[in-house]
């Protein structure tokens, strides 16, 4: 009775424990060299329809302020026809276009990461959006895993 | 004989379908875990995991509850996403790195002073894990950065450990330490079952305590900061320039928010971006956590309709709550005044 009334008072516990953020971002670690990487990730942005806006050098502005950085850029990317009628319709969502993905060096290996576009339905939740978000989610996740898997 | 073969038959059916239809634990790892964990679980932003000290002291439900409840604040996410089978087949790939049997806890609470155990824990364990439990500064990124540990030191202070730790695990780790990290093992350090008692005592009484500031997470209601101009399009982008020079920012381009992707001069005009830096703090944030760099650097969107012309940006606050990192709230405060600051400047 008493190890039943312990394992009650943990499950209640552990059910009432605040959680972490839910999982919002997705990351992967390449086992590419960073420019390898690189073309890897905008091939594969590429092949899912996405066209690349721009490439931001981030690693350079820093190094040019005489700040110590490994290679960082960010990749900007979208499909044209999508990001004008999501600006046209919804100009609130425009702070979080076009999609971005950040690339950066650590070591011998690459990372790249994002926010989940699904985070996005939490404070976007008209219902022509949602399938555009989750269309964006599994298209980024096909992406890294690309990313993940090249060799 | 024939109907043994038969019912053989189907059992085997049976066993390979449940192995195919079984989550493959190796590619959830790697999809999951991996990029903070290393491929091989050798650590890396996350702790490693791989480590035969580790397995030795952690039990499944450990494992189990860490993934469900993360770390709040302290960038191990939540993973409520995934299945109760996911995560099984998680945990399993994880066991496949160890030889041994796992331990098995008992949930029965470990009694000790707490008074006690708070002054052996501020001699002996705040030096690494912080005066309040709090945990180690650095996400121990590595980054081609330097940072303060090899491996960063756990929070015990946060209720995503304290409700995955049962006090006979944390107990053992104290015991035996982690062999491989710089975690000791302080029942080869003089400690007396007493002391190990005290300390767990001690560690549980945060449960008790003020949420720690290590595992705050800011709370928003709002995607983004807005506000509207009483000026043009053209004027308010140029005051925008202008105030983040007095804001300490230095202007580095202005485009049309389709550049790039539509050719030039067919963009629509009343969408304009402009980005800025401050090249010390973006340094300082990069180095808290490389990830923030996907939205940086600074943008100010201009848009005009109907004549009404409106500031928009990214709210920081929420952007802190995507990284779950408590070591970025007090630069995403910093930087949402800035914005603040910027925008009430161009608008006047």
């Amino acid at each position: 009775m008493k190890t039943l009334f312990r394992f009650m008072l943990v499950a209640v516990l552990a059910l009432a424990a605040p959680l972490a953020a839910a999982d919002e971002m997705l990351i992967a670690r390449s086992g590419q060299d960073f420019e390898e990487t690189m073309s890897t990730l905008q091939n594969a942005i590429v092949r899912h329809g996405y066209t690349v806006a721009r490439v931001q050098r981030v690693d350079i502005g820093l190094t040019a302020k005489g700040y110590k950085t490994d290679k960082y850029r960010v990749v900007f990317f979208g499909k044209p026809a999508e990001v004008s009628m999501l600006s046209g319709k919804y100009p609130d969502l425009i702070p979080y276009l076009p999609i971005s993905v950040a690339i950066f060096a650590e070591g011998d290996n690459t990372l790249i990461s994002t926010a989940r576009p699904g985070v996005l339905a939490e404070f976007y939740p008209e219902p022509e959006l949602q399938p555009i978000f989750m269309r964006w989610e599994k298209d980024l996740a096909a992406i890294f895993d690309e990313v993940r898997e090249a060799r | 004989m024939l109907k043994l073969s038969f019912l053989s038959g189907i059992l085997l059916g049976f066993a390979s379908a449940a192995a195919l239809a079984a989550p493959d634990g190796a590619k959830l790892y790697a999809q999951n875990c991996a990029a903070c964990h290393g491929e091989a679980g050798n650590g890396g932003i996350g702790i490693p995991l791989s480590l035969p000290s580790f397995h030795a002291t952690v039990d499944d439900d450990y494992l189990r509850q860490t993934i469900r409840l993360g770390r709040p604040g302290r960038v191990m996410p939540a993973f409520s996403q995934l299945k109760h089978d996911e995560v099984e087949a998680i945990i399993r790939h994880l066991r496949s790195w160890y030889q041994g049997k796992p331990p098995i806890y008992s949930a029965a609470p470990v009694k000790g002073d707490v008074k006690r155990g708070q002054s052996l824990f501020e001699k002996h364990c705040a030096g690494c894990h912080g005066a309040n439990g709090e945990g180690g500064h650095g996400t121990g990124v590595t980054f081609s950065r330097p940072r303060d540990f090899p491996i960063m030191p756990p929070a015990l202070h946060n209720p995503g450990f304290l409700a995955s730790a049962k006090d006979a695990l944390i107990k053992t780790t104290l015991a035996k330490g982690r062999a491989g990290t710089p975690m000791v093992a302080f029942g080869q350090r003089g400690f007396s079952d007493r002391d190990l008692n005290d300390v767990v005592a001690f560690v549980r009484s945060f449960e008790r305590a003020p949420l720690a500031g290590s595992a705050t997470i800011l709370e928003t209601d709002s995607a983004i900061l807005s506000m509207d101009s009483p000026h043009d399009l053209k004027t308010t982008v140029e005051n925008i320039k202008l105030a983040i020079g007095n804001n300490n920012f230095v202007f580095i381009r202005e485009q049309k928010l389709e550049s790039g992707l539509v050719p030039e001069g067919q963009e629509a005009p009343a969408e304009h971006i402009v980005y800025f830096c401050n090249f010390g703090l973006l340094n300082q944030a990069l180095a808290t956590d490389p990830r923030v760099g996907l939205f940086l650097p600074c943008r100010i969107t201009v848009v005009e309709r109907e004549g009404k012309v409106k500031m928009l940006v990214a709210n920081p606050k929420r952007l802190s709550r995507i990284f779950n990192n408590s070591e970025l709230n007090e630069m995403c405060d910093q930087v949402t005044n800035m914005y603040k600051s910027i925008m009430e400047e161009a608008a006047l």
